[in-house]
């Protein structure tokens, strides 16, 4: 074991957590947590969604404080009661979700909060030095003076990075930094933080796709219901173990399914055009048809108007020119809404569950009829019957297996993967013919994937048209029987997932159209 | 970057205000102290002035009953995401409705009548609204811009026709006639000496129940109907109530509309019930007054009622504080109110995050 591990190793671990402890009212969201995370290597933290690895890394840094247990940074015991003490102690965190300022320069997102004084000039001087520093040495170039909100994301990742790096960071913590970008910026992402571990940086990755951990990191640590349940090396181990023993059970990774058998077309897309809000066309010409019993997925990078395809097909944004026919019928102007797509049974699982599918401060049974609210089954003339809604969606509870068992808990509270399923329930119960399905299993944890995919597949069996956006290859490879590729807005190409292969889908994503022959 | 703080429910509700309100009355105190008056005594004084009597509670209640009205007003509104600020203005104009029958359908019976210039006040007030709401909704326009514009623009034209249109001929009082007495709301002391308790005279009118019956549907709107599930989507989420196929323009306007309406309620009870006839600037900032209740009272139409009481009380007992101790003047019980107002709503999260991490210790929370 010894000889196996870098000189580096022979540093006090660059974080050691004995005995955390945090409870938030009746949730025990820390248990007795261990951790020990070796200086210069890097070290994932995997779990699913509501395992306690976002708690566990906002008591490192400085959010909430444990109600018990010991941190010591670089072997000496520390408390850690803001952010700006764990900046003290060489901690720096990126968030998912990252805390920029759009309309300033990087060099301004930089300094924020380390202007040094009142005059600008000196520490704008100072560092402007230490970006072109840390550009060389870690390879993170970036230009100081533009624009963040000009950058594309994987940039704006790295003027994140910068940021902790510029106040002294020798631990990083990047939360589901992958998220947000396409393979090829994640391809970079990971090489910048080997880079980063040559110099000596310590890096955790909080992630839960197993096949990045199984990429870059040293060493992984698996929690579960608020507790640290497994430690590996990640040389010694593999994704199939990683994933059992965050479910704690044995999973597919990869979902069966037996032959389709298409029938009639359910859903056709005739020459589409759509704007964006800007008045700027996204999505150009476009046409494809979905049968009964068929999963047609739409692969593409992030951006590339699959969004705005999705959203026009369920009615929300409206459609420039082309037509639409639902189950043969043809879709007037005037019903292109998502109550008249609802009534003409289609049925939408939107891309972004926090934004679209659900109102996050309202209870969970009042976001399962949202866009059903009209619905008889849930009250009488103009009233509602919280009742009638509640044994709703009690019921999909059971069915769905959606925890906790709480319909009048917020949809707030309830995991990501337990959300999608909410959305799913309330989408899939309300017998449609076509359901258009955005991202159904993004931030959702591996057990809930494996049901969503199951789901899909058993509602293809029985008969059902179903559309599939995904910016996950795997997912589309996986349940899609037709996949559709598209990039800049058009459709680049169409695949027999038998007969491809990622880096033939991934020319298709890249623009590259196929060429008679 | 901190989540916002969860409470328990009774937390929310009782124990959060009651602080609020303590703080405020502490710090009310230290300055009457400074101004060298007995702060305990003024607090007596001011709870026997409001609740002491059958005269003071009459006060109390009647000021209660427009400040639930308005606050009910901001609630609504607010539960779609719209901050109100026009009640003032939507009040005023209201006052034009009831005026209108008051003054011209009284040949009719008081039963007709009185239904008929309720509604002309609640429509008129929905009316003032709508052009507010229509440009948020059609158009953009923020709401909190042009209802404040329109509090201006309801002053002019009402001072324009009060001035030279409605005046009584001969008097130099920018007023209206008395309306007919078909119109009036009956005082409460009438019906008291009908069922034969003697009550003093007071303005406390029958718009209190009223006010009580229309928290209770604002509640059952807001709660239970299929309309107000979608005015509390649009609220929290636009972009989930047009993907759950609700249009945030058409609930911006009906939302408005009715918060209109509820401002209307303010001539019920101050014309209707009280003044019976419309005076220059009659609303006197009770439409203001709303948003504090409504903050006070978390835009719930429960909170609203007990709120109202408060600011009915802060109302009544000032005035007889006012009356009584020289050195206490007009200014320094607007300076309480101000206080409570500042405490209750602006800063009502200042005791959320101490309570919770309390709770949370002696394991009460959840």
């Amino acid at each position: 074991m010894i000889d196996a591990v870098p000189a580096t190793d022979l540093r006090p671990p660059a974080i050691e957590l004995t005995g955390i402890d945090k409870k938030f009212g009746a949730v025990h969201a820390n248990k007795n947590v261990n951790l020990s995370v070796s200086a210069g290597s890097i070290h994932g933290i995997v779990g699913e969604n509501g395992a306690g690895k976002s708690t566990l890394m906002s008591i490192l840094y400085g959010f909430y404080e444990a109600d018990g247990g010991k941190i010591r940074v670089k072997g000496e015991v520390v408390r850690i009661r803001s952010s700006r003490e764990a900046i003290s102690h060489g901690i720096g965190m990126v968030h998912q979700h990252f805390m920029l300022v759009e309309p300033l320069s990087v060099l301004d997102n930089v300094m924020l909060g380390a202007e040094g004084g009142s005059l600008l000039s000196k520490g704008a001087q100072a560092t402007r030095k230490l970006l072109a520093k840390l550009g060389q040495d870690y390879g993170l170039d970036v230009d100081p003076d533009a624009i963040v909100g000009d950058l594309g994301v994987g940039l704006q990742q790295r003027v994140e990075i910068l940021k902790a790096l510029v106040r002294g960071a020798e631990i990083l913590i990047l939360d589901e930094p992958t998220a947000v970008l396409t393979p090829s910026e994640a391809t970079h992402l990971f090489n910048m933080l080997r880079v980063l571990k040559s110099q000596g940086k310590t890096v955790i990755l909080i992630t839960h796709k197993l096949r990045e951990i199984m990429d870059v990191t040293d060493q992984v640590s698996v929690m579960r219901r608020g507790e640290m349940v497994a430690h590996f090396t990640t040389a010694e181990t593999s994704t199939s173990a990683l994933a059992d023993a965050m479910v704690g059970r044995k999973v597919l990774l990869r979902v069966e399914k037996g032959e389709s058998h298409p029938g009639e077309v359910l859903l056709e897309a005739r020459n589409l055009v759509v704007d964006d809000d800007f008045g700027v066309t996204r999505v150009h010409d476009v046409s494809f048809s979905v049968h009964a019993g068929e999963i047609v997925g739409v692969a593409g990078v992030a951006g590339n108007g699959q969004s705005e395809l999705l959203e026009a097909l369920a009615g929300i944004r409206p459609i420039k020119s082309g037509g639409l026919l639902v189950n043969g019928v043809e879709i007037r102007t005037a019903e292109r809404n998502p109550k008249a797509m609802r009534a003409h049974s289609v049925v939408h699982v939107p891309e972004d569950r926090h934004k679209m599918g659900l109102v996050m401060a309202f209870e969970a049974d009042e976001s399962a009829i949202l866009g059903f609210q009209d619905d008889r089954t849930f009250g009488k003339g103009l009233l509602l019957e919280p009742k009638a809604m509640i044994s709703d969606l009690a019921a999909k509870m059971e069915a769905y297996d959606i925890r906790p068992r709480a319909p009048r808990l917020k949809t707030a509270n309830f995991s990501g993967g337990n959300q999608q399923k909410i959305v799913l329930a309330r989408e899939i119960e309300h017998t449609p013919k076509v359901l258009l399905v955005g991202q159904p299993t993004r931030g959702v944890d591996i057990g809930a994937i494996e049901f969503i995919h199951k789901k899909l597949i058993a509602l293809r069996d029985a008969g059902k048209a179903i559309l599939l956006v995904s910016v996950e290859l795997d997912e589309i490879s996986a349940l899609s029987d037709r996949i559709i590729v598209m990039c800049g807005g058009e459709i680049t190409g169409e695949r027999r997932p038998e007969n491809t292969n990622p880096q033939d889908l991934g020319m298709l994503m890249a623009g590259v159209k196929e060429v008679a022959a | 970057m901190s989540a916002p703080v969860e409470l328990p429910k009774w937390a929310d509700v009782v124990v959060i205000p009651l602080l609020n309100i303590t703080l405020a009355f502490v710090i009310s105190g230290l300055v009457v102290l400074m101004i060298g008056e007995d702060p305990i005594g003024a607090t007596k004084l001011m709870i026997t002035g409001s609740l002491g009597s059958l005269n003071g509670l009459g006060y109390t209640l009647y000021y209660a009953t427009s400040f639930m009205f308005t606050g009910l007003a901001v609630a609504v509104a607010f539960k779609a995401g719209l901050f109100n600020i026009g009640g003032e203005g939507q009040a005023y104009f209201a006052g034009l409705g009831a005026a209108l029958v008051g003054l011209n359908l009284g040949f009719l019976p008081a039963f007709i009548v009185v239904p008929l210039a309720i509604a002309a006040s609640l429509l008129f007030g929905a009316l003032w609204a709508l052009i507010p709401a229509y440009l948020q909704a059609k158009r953009g326009s923020h709401i909190v811009i042009t209802t404040i514009m329109f509090n201006s623009l309801a002053t002019a034209l009402m001072s324009y026709l009060l001035v030279n249109v409605l005046r009584k001929t001969g008097s130099m009082d920018p007023s209206t006639q008395i309306f007919a007495a078909s119109s009036f709301i009956p005082r409460m002391k009438d019906v008291l000496g009908y069922f034969g308790f003697a009550a003093p005279e007071t303005p406390l009118n029958l718009s209190l129940f009223l006010a009580l019956i229309t928290a209770f549907l604002v509640w059952v709107l807001i709660w239970r109907t299929r309309l107000g599930y979608e005015i509390r989507t649009v609220g929290a989420n636009p972009h989930a109530a047009v993907y759950g196929g609700v249009s945030p323009a058409r609930i911006t306007i009906l939302t408005m509309l009715i918060s209109g309406a509820l401002c209307g309620g303010l001539a019920v009870n101050a014309l209707l019930g009280e003044a019976h006839r419309v005076q220059l600037d009659y609303t006197a900032g009770f439409g203001f007054v709303g948003i504090a209740v409504a903050l006070m009272g978390r835009a719930h139409p429960l909170g609203i009622v007990l709120a109202s009481i408060l600011f009915g009380m802060l109302y009544q007992g000032g005035a007889e504080l006012a009356f009584d101790k020289p050195k206490i003047t007009r200014d320094m019980i607007m300076v309480i109110q101000g206080l409570v107002v500042l405490f209750g709503g602006a800063l009502e999260g200042l005791f959320r995050k101490p309570l919770a991490d309390f709770l949370n210790r002696i394991g009460m929370s959840g």
